[in-house]
């Protein structure tokens, strides 16, 4: 999808995360999408557009939630150190929007930064920021309505989470009312490096291909290039997230995190 | 107080707001209750081991000297005497039950002041079941002497290290566990909190207080109360008693708060463990922690029912600052011979301060616990005054 000449340098140009992710696996290609804490370093949009140059298909933000129940330790520090930062939605809605990545962009977070402003205005400040879809872990699709409608109204698409504690009958609702892609739980537990990937990896990866036609991301531990490549032996793509974030927490530069992006990338790519 | 529904609804406040991945779980726990809350079965098993094991019922104790201190008729509902020391118990053994019915064989839980942790703790004992409890940091610094019971009745008790490393961080770091090993764990929430069918289910095992508390004063005085009172952190003490006088208008129903922590006083609505409710955030709705003397109420957030029936004006809530409450601690000792613990010493400060628009009142207090895992930190507090 062409970034359109027609808009004006100060809007953000938005692309379509479904219409990018199909048309990516359709021409044979897996997808990566790799994640990074919003605010964690002062020059974090330099990691956003090292990810797409390292052959991102599109890149996961998480706005930092004081609570976060579905991370890890890794990702709860990464939070904790760019809430300590002075992170806030606005502040890392605003230097997303000159960030021209070139890749869809796709918001993190829990749903009190967006229930406290309201869903039709977080909805809002996301599109007019250039953000593509969203992922709010902690509203599963009993209770997505309220947030659903305002993002659908905005053009933001919604991911929902798919676990392997599901029913096929539930697994099936989920994907229908999932946009973008659906993001499959690799495993029973919360974010963060895992060292060998758990079975439950491939099977809800099977499962969701049979459910539904939307690119099946798989996502939750996993740590390695290779894992990456094991699961998407059967999915569409992979989240890469605490992987990244510790080879940021231990000092490395936004340039390693990039190599270590174009590592998973060669591994998918090999197959 | 009825049912909240399939969606967990207290008017605008409860709901389900947890990680897909434990959607089917609370689904499975939601009909395993109400499945076992109308066996007749379950409820004679739980009622049994209620009054065999916990010591109900807990006794109904009209203050002397108190009253007459403060100038009215103050009813002391016992539950600083069950089993474990603290009503928590009341909850734990109908959730190790139900866990039990259900086939899980641990039990996970959080604990603020680590009452409900030790009631775990005991519980799991009993039926012989694995337990991990989350405890912040800062509260087993605070409460060694609970730490160390729990660890003797077999429980593992694991530090919650982020955060403000108090009850809101063991309350994310249990919800994490539950995450990873829901298939034989059961999460055994302590307070009427967290996400549907909670806040209902204990609820419904803490009435027991409020509907032997109705009788008890009924046979004590022939008459109901003017005003039941109980401290509110999350606030299972308070809307188990309060569900036994709900129904009676002319009783007046009040939660009382720390300063520090008054999530109804200072909250606006908002969204965490999994529950829409009362909550202190900042401006752009970072959950903010709480400060209190007690453990226990150290909480920024409010069971959706006390949200409700704070927004209905069913109930009211009030909010006391640490030294009140060290006073009321110190006053039920000297008057009664009753040491409190710390959390409902907070309902107790507020009945002293207002004891003038109480004058003549009858007033039932929930004593939730007996102070002894508090008396090693007043000591820290107080030890000048008294020689120590």
């Amino acid at each position: 999808m062409a970034p359109d000449a027609d808009v004006a340098p100060a809007a953000p140009v938005r692309l379509g995360l479904e219409s990018t992710l199909r048309a990516a696996r359709d021409a044979g290609r897996k997808l990566l999408v790799p994640y990074v804490t919003g605010g964690v370093r002062d020059d974090w949009t330099e990691l956003v557009r090292a990810m797409a140059d390292a052959g991102a298909d599109a890149v996961e933000i998480g706005i930092p939630f004081s609570d976060p129940v579905m991370d890890g330790p890794t990702i709860q520090a990464t939070s904790e150190q760019a809430i300590a930062g002075g992170a806030s939605p606005s502040s890392i809605l605003a230097e997303l929007r000159g960030i021209d990545a070139g890749v869809p962009l796709v918001v993190m977070t829990y749903y009190n930064l967006v229930y406290h402003p309201g869903d039709e205005r977080f909805a809002a400040d996301l599109a007019a920021a250039g953000v593509s879809g969203a992922i709010v872990p902690d509203v599963p699709l009993e209770e997505i309505g309220p947030w659903a409608a305002a993002a659908d109204a905005h053009g933001i698409e919604t991911v929902l989470l798919a676990a392997p504690t599901a029913s096929d009958e539930r697994l099936a609702r989920v994907c229908a009312r999932s946009r973008g892609f659906v993001y499959g739980v690799s495993l029973l537990g919360v974010t963060g490096e895992r060292a060998t990937l758990a079975g439950t990896a491939d099977a809800i990866a099977r499962r969701l291909k049979v459910a539904t036609d939307l690119p099946v991301v798989v996502g939750i531990g996993i740590s390695t290039p290779e894992q990456a490549r094991q699961v998407t032996t059967v999915a569409d793509g992979v989240v890469i997230g605490s992987a990244l974030m510790r080879t940021l927490l231990d000092g490395a530069a936004p340039e390693a995190v990039g190599e270590q992006v174009a590592a998973f990338r060669t591994a998918l790519d090999r197959g | 107080m009825g049912d909240p529904g399939p969606t967990g609804r207290f008017g605008d406040f409860g709901g389900r707001f947890v990680p897909e991945t434990l959607v089917p779980a609370c689904e499975a726990l939601e009909a395993a209750f109400r499945d076992a809350w109308t066996d007749d079965g379950f409820r004679t098993e739980l009622s049994d081991l209620l009054r065999d094991y916990g010591g109900r019922p807990s006794s109904l104790y009209r203050c002397g000297r108190l009253s007459d201190e403060l100038g009215l008729t103050l009813l002391l509902k016992r539950e600083d005497l069950n089993h474990t020391g603290s009503h928590k118990i009341n909850n734990v053994l109908g959730q190790a039950l139900l866990a039990r019915r259900m086939g899980k064989t641990k039990l996970v839980a959080e604990t603020g002041a680590g009452q409900h942790g030790v009631a775990t703790a005991t519980a799991a004992a009993l039926f012989g079941m694995g337990c991990i409890v989350f405890m912040g940091e800062v509260d087993m610094a605070r409460q060694e002497l609970n730490v160390f019971r729990m660890r003797l009745l077999g429980a593992e008790v694991r530090p919650a290290v982020t955060g403000s490393r108090t009850l809101k961080d063991a309350v994310n770091d249990a919800l994490r566990y539950w995450v990873g090993e829901v298939g034989d764990t059961h999460y055994c929430l302590g307070s009427a909190l967290g996400p549907h069918p909670y806040p209902w289910l204990v609820r419904e095992l803490q009435r027991v207080i409020g509907d032997e508390a109705r009788e008890q004063t009924r046979s004590l005085l022939d008459r109901d109360p003017d005003v039941v009172t109980a401290c509110v952190g999350g606030g299972s003490n308070a809307i188990g008693i309060f569900s036994g006088f709900v129904d009676l208008p002319g009783v007046e129903l009040v939660g009382v708060e720390p300063a520090g922590g008054a999530a109804v006083g200072h909250g606006v609505p908002g969204v965490v463990h999994g529950m829409t409710s009362y909550l202190m955030q900042d401006d752009i709705g970072q959950v903010q922690e709480a400060q209190s003397i007690s453990a226990g109420l150290d909480y920024p957030g409010v069971g959706p029912e006390h949200a409700h029936l704070a927004r209905t004006g069913r109930a009211r809530y009030e909010a006391v600052t640490d030294a009140e409450v060290l006073e009321a601690f110190q006053l039920l000792g000297h008057t009664e011979g009753i040491i409190p613990a710390l959390e409902p010493a907070h309902a107790l400060a507020w009945v002293s301060r207002a004891r003038r628009h109480l004058a003549g009142k009858v007033v039932l207090l929930c004593l939730s616990g007996r102070g002894d895992k508090d008396v090693a930190q007043v000591a820290e507090l107080l030890g000048d005054r008294y020689g120590a």
